[in-house]
Parts: structure tokens; sequence; C-alpha cells
């Protein structure tokens, strides 16, 4: 089961209440059980906080009304806790996958069961008129929480984040790394159990990059969601994630699902991650050599 | 020197240099003074006249103050009806923009006839004249607002209601703040056509019924202060909106780089 190769020892219906050691401890003394779906505004079972992608095949018309197949046949799974990276060229239908996923589209072939998801948009989209601990705690003010009481939830977490001392900025004032961070808080206070994460370090640089995926990988360990990372990042993919799904160019059809079963954190340099980023550069149907995103 | 002082140069060098050259102008005789009064004139009428025309403009500013208050929410009430309705849209939109073609100066006395002597055909007229810009300029901003936002809101499980509280409104805001900007100077336009062409009953008219009555009377230069007056009351009002724009929305000068990927 992933979710036991994920997070050893953990009761499935005890995830968000445990203090867990091993290889995800985080270095910044992050306090597990904070964010809960059973607290959340929409509580769901944490028992079906898979997602099930079958056979889905889906076209839209662009702007122009062309008709553009975004993806055919693509069958998909993410167990309970898991990480799945989704990675291909741009334009392979991996934001259509997410939106899918999270209902803001329904396939036109195939089915998906999938629970309350939530996304984070390839863009920040933090609402300018709103200072950041207001961005972050906008799913809790949609749900009904008072102002005061919405804000202290997101406060809370917002020094566990390193956004101490920014809860009042508004998001021009911030980086673009904290831009991220907020827009991943909002995601999370959502409360629900699927995070959908649309290429989320895309536009930053690559320190921040770097710094923003180990944060990632240790915020999830005391957070834990079922997540599906859409990348074009193949390392970033690889040392995220518990599996990695290439699909192939416009329209996305799965060329390879690769397990990674590495323990973490992982080394960019291994040469295990490497030989996987390898084959799944392979699969994208690219020469591996000196080629490298 | 500092950058306000800076800034407040050049319009007040341009200033003075029209001032002088009008002044050359008015003295060398070329045209008579009640005609066209030096600014040294107007400089006097202002001194000695200036009770007078502190009451007229006590007067036009609660005209221009009241019909501004009502324009602004006549115009955002229907931009959001018609943002909100397509069905409203078609209805009110081309009824909206036929107003415009109305002519005020005609109709403001038949108002008259319906509504008295007193302060309310006034702010008719004004109104008439200010809910326009604020109307259009709310209705465009409303429709600004990002659409991958909306989308957002939706996957946070957003209410129609909560779409247009979060994102929708607050993004039309400092469209509709321009808007009104706009509306306070051809309100003051407003004020004067509404004044002149609707008869007052009461001890004051307002500046542009005594600009009217200072001209018939060969009171030039009266009539000139008390359009130096109506002047600096319009820039006063369009520098305190811009007050309140960065007041109300302090995030409208930072938007490109704030709402960047």
């Amino acid at each position: 089961m992933a979710h036991r190769k994920r997070f050893p020892g953990v009761d499935p219906l005890n995830l968000w209440g445990n203090a867990r050691g091993g290889r995800d401890v985080p270095q910044t003394g992050l306090k597990p059980g904070r964010i809960s779906p059973e607290t959340g505004p929409r509580a769901a079972s944490v028992r079906e906080a898979s997602v099930r992608v079958e056979e889905v095949s889906h076209a839209y018309r662009d702007r122009h009304g062309v008709v553009v197949r975004a993806l055919a046949g693509v069958s998909l799974h993410a167990a309970h806790g898991e990480l799945l990276a989704v990675v291909g060229a741009s334009g392979c239908g991996k934001t259509t996958l997410l939106e899918l996923i999270c209902g803001l589209q329904s396939p036109k072939r195939g089915s998906i069961a999938c629970a309350p998801a939530a996304l984070m948009p390839q863009r920040d989209l933090l609402l300018p008129w709103l200072s950041a601990v207001d961005n972050a705690a906008l799913a809790l003010r949609i749900a009904g929480h008072s102002r005061a009481s919405a804000r202290a939830r997101a406060s809370e977490l917002f020094a566990e984040l390193g956004l101490d001392g920014f809860e009042h900025a508004h998001p021009h004032e911030l980086s673009g790394g904290m831009r991220q961070r907020v827009a991943f808080l909002r995601t999370l206070l959502s409360g629900k159990p699927v995070l959908c994460l649309d290429e989320p370090f895309g536009a930053l640089d690559a320190i921040t990059r770097a710094e923003m995926q180990g944060w990632l990988g240790r915020t999830l360990a005391h957070e834990p969601r079922t997540v599906v990372l859409v990348t074009h990042d193949v390392e970033e993919a690889v040392v995220l994630a518990d599996r990695v799904v290439v699909l192939s160019a416009r329209p996305g059809r799965v060329q390879e699902s690769l397990e990674v079963d590495l323990p973490r954190p992982r080394s960019r340099t291994d040469v295990k991650v490497i030989a996987l980023r390898e084959r799944a550069l392979l699969a994208l149907g690219l020469d591996t050599e000196g080629l490298h995103t | 020197m500092s950058r306000r002082t800076a800034s407040a140069l050049p319009p007040a060098l341009l200033a003075i240099a029209m001032l002088g050259a009008w002044e050359l102008y008015a003295d060398s005789g070329s045209s008579s003074s009640s005609i066209l009064p030096a600014p040294h004139a107007i400089a006097e009428a202002l001194w000695r006249n200036a009770a007078l025309l502190g009451h007229n403009l006590a007067i036009t500013a609660e005209e221009v103050g009241l019909g501004l208050g009502l324009a602004l929410a006549l115009g955002f009430a229907l931009a959001v009806l018609i943002h909100l309705s397509p069905l409203l849209r078609r209805s009110f939109y081309p009824l909206a923009v036929g107003s415009q073609a109305v002519p005020i100066a005609v109709i403001a006395p038949l108002l008259v006839l319906s509504w008295g002597f007193g302060l309310v055909p006034k702010l008719v007229v004004i109104v008439l004249i200010c809910f326009f810009p604020v109307l259009v300029t709310t209705v465009d901003g409303l429709a600004a607002v990002d659409p991958d936002q909306l989308k957002l809101l939706r996957t946070l499980d957003a209410s129609r209601w909560q779409s247009f509280r979060f994102a929708e409104l607050p993004a039309a805001l400092p469209a509709a703040i321009s808007g009104a900007r706009i509306a306070v100077t051809v309100g003051v336009i407003g004020a004067y056509i509404a004044e002149s062409q609707t008869a007052t009953t009461g001890a004051y008219a307002g500046l542009g019924r005594e600009i009217n009555s200072d001209l018939t009377a060969l009171q030039t230069p009266r009539a000139y202060a008390a359009a130096v007056v109506l002047f600096v009351f319009a820039i006063v009002c369009f520098y305190a909106l811009a007050l309140v724009e960065r007041r109300l929305a302090p995030w409208a000068n930072h938007q490109s780089r704030g709402g960047a990927s």
C-alpha cells in the first residue's frame, strides 16, 4: 500500500493526529496535526482520499473555436497519502487533467473517482486586495468562518511556513517564493484531502525552486495529503514523488509509469534518482545526452 | 527640494506663465475689461466678494456633493445589475447610453415644473450627467476580473455571491473610483447647467447662477472670480477622490506586479 510505504507506522484513520519520526522529519520544527479534514471547511472521509482516473479522453474548443484534443485514454491512480507526479512537455493536457480531477470540467469520455480536491493553479492568483493571511484563509472565509477565526487559523501556520512577519503584507510586497507558499497554504487550508498542484514552482528561479521543493516535501510530511503534482521538471518529479507518470505530447497519453521507491529526503545527485530521471526523459522522447531542463 | 515640491513645480510655473501672458494681453488694451478682465482685476473681485462667493460655493458644493453621491449609488447599482444579468444588460444599457443624448439644457426648465424651485431639479440634472461615467467604468471593471481567479474561487466552493464579494467587487473598485473622478469634474459643469437652467428661490443661488447674473450685469471680473472658485473646487474634488482611491484601493497601483505569476 502506497500510504504505508510513504508514512510508515501511521494508522490511516489517525493520519492527522500522529507525530512521526523517520525519514520525513523536517528541519523547521513543525508541529503536526494542525489542519485536519475533520475540522476543515469540507470534511471528507480520509479513507477515500485517493484519485482514480480511468480511460479519460477530453477535448475542448480553444479561443478560435478549434477543437483541441487534450487527453486520450489516460488512466492513472494516486493512492491515499501518495504523491503522484505527472510530467510531460508543455501543452500535453496536464492542466486539463487537474481541472478534470478538481471537477472544474467533466471528461468527454472515461471516469474519474476522486475525493474533494483543491487546486493550486500555475499562477498564484493571490487576490491583490487581501493581505497574505487573508489570502491564505480564503477557503475558511468561504466556508463561513468569521474573519477573526479564519485569520487566527491561518496565522498559526505562517511562522511554521517561514512567513512570520508577513501576515499583513499584500501580495505585491512578497517575493515569488513567498507568494507560492501563501498560495499553497490557501490550498492546504481548504481542508480537502486531495491537492492538485499545477507546476507550483514553474515560475521560480532555480535556487528558490530547489528550496521550495524541500519545503514542500517537509510540509507534506506533516500535513499529509494525496497530491497530484503536475510539472515539466522531471528531476522535481523524481525527487518528490512516489510515482511518476509520463504523458506524451498532445493529446496526452500515459507513456510510462515509474515507481520511485527511494528513501526521503532524496538527493538530486543520487545515482538511482538520476537513473529514474533518465528513464522518464527517455519516455518523453528526449535524448538524454546533455539535455536537461 | 522634496519630491512633492518638485512635482508641484511644473504646473505652478505653467500657471504663472499663462497668467502672465493673460495679464500682459489684457493690460495692452486690445480688449475691453468688461469682456476680458485682467487677472489682477479678477483677484481683486475675488477678494472683495469673498463672502458672497463663499455662500454661493456652499450652495454649489452641496448640489455637487449630493448629486455625486446619488450618481455614484445609481451608477454602481446599475453596473452591478448589468454585470449580473445579461437580460438587464440588454434592457438597461442602451437606455443609459441614450440618457446621455438627452439635451439637458432644454429639459432642465421642464424639471422645475415637476419638482419646483428647490434642490431636486438641480440634483436630477447633476445625477443624469454624473451617473454615466461611473456606470461605464464600473461595468468594465466588473467584467475585467481575472477569469482564473473566479475559477480558483469555484474550486474553493465559493457561491456566486462570495465570488462577487471576494473577487469582482474589489476588482471593480479602482475603476469605479476612476469613474467618480470623471463624474466629479463633469458634475461641476452639471451644477452650472442646473443652476443656469432652473429657477431658484433663496438668497444665494450658487456659483453658476452668480456667473450668469454677473455677465448680464457686465460685472465681468466677479463672473470670472466665481469661475475661478468653481475651477479650484473641481480640482480639489478630483484630488480628494485620488486620496480616497489610495485609501480604499491601495493595491490598484501595484496591480500589474501583484497579479503576475
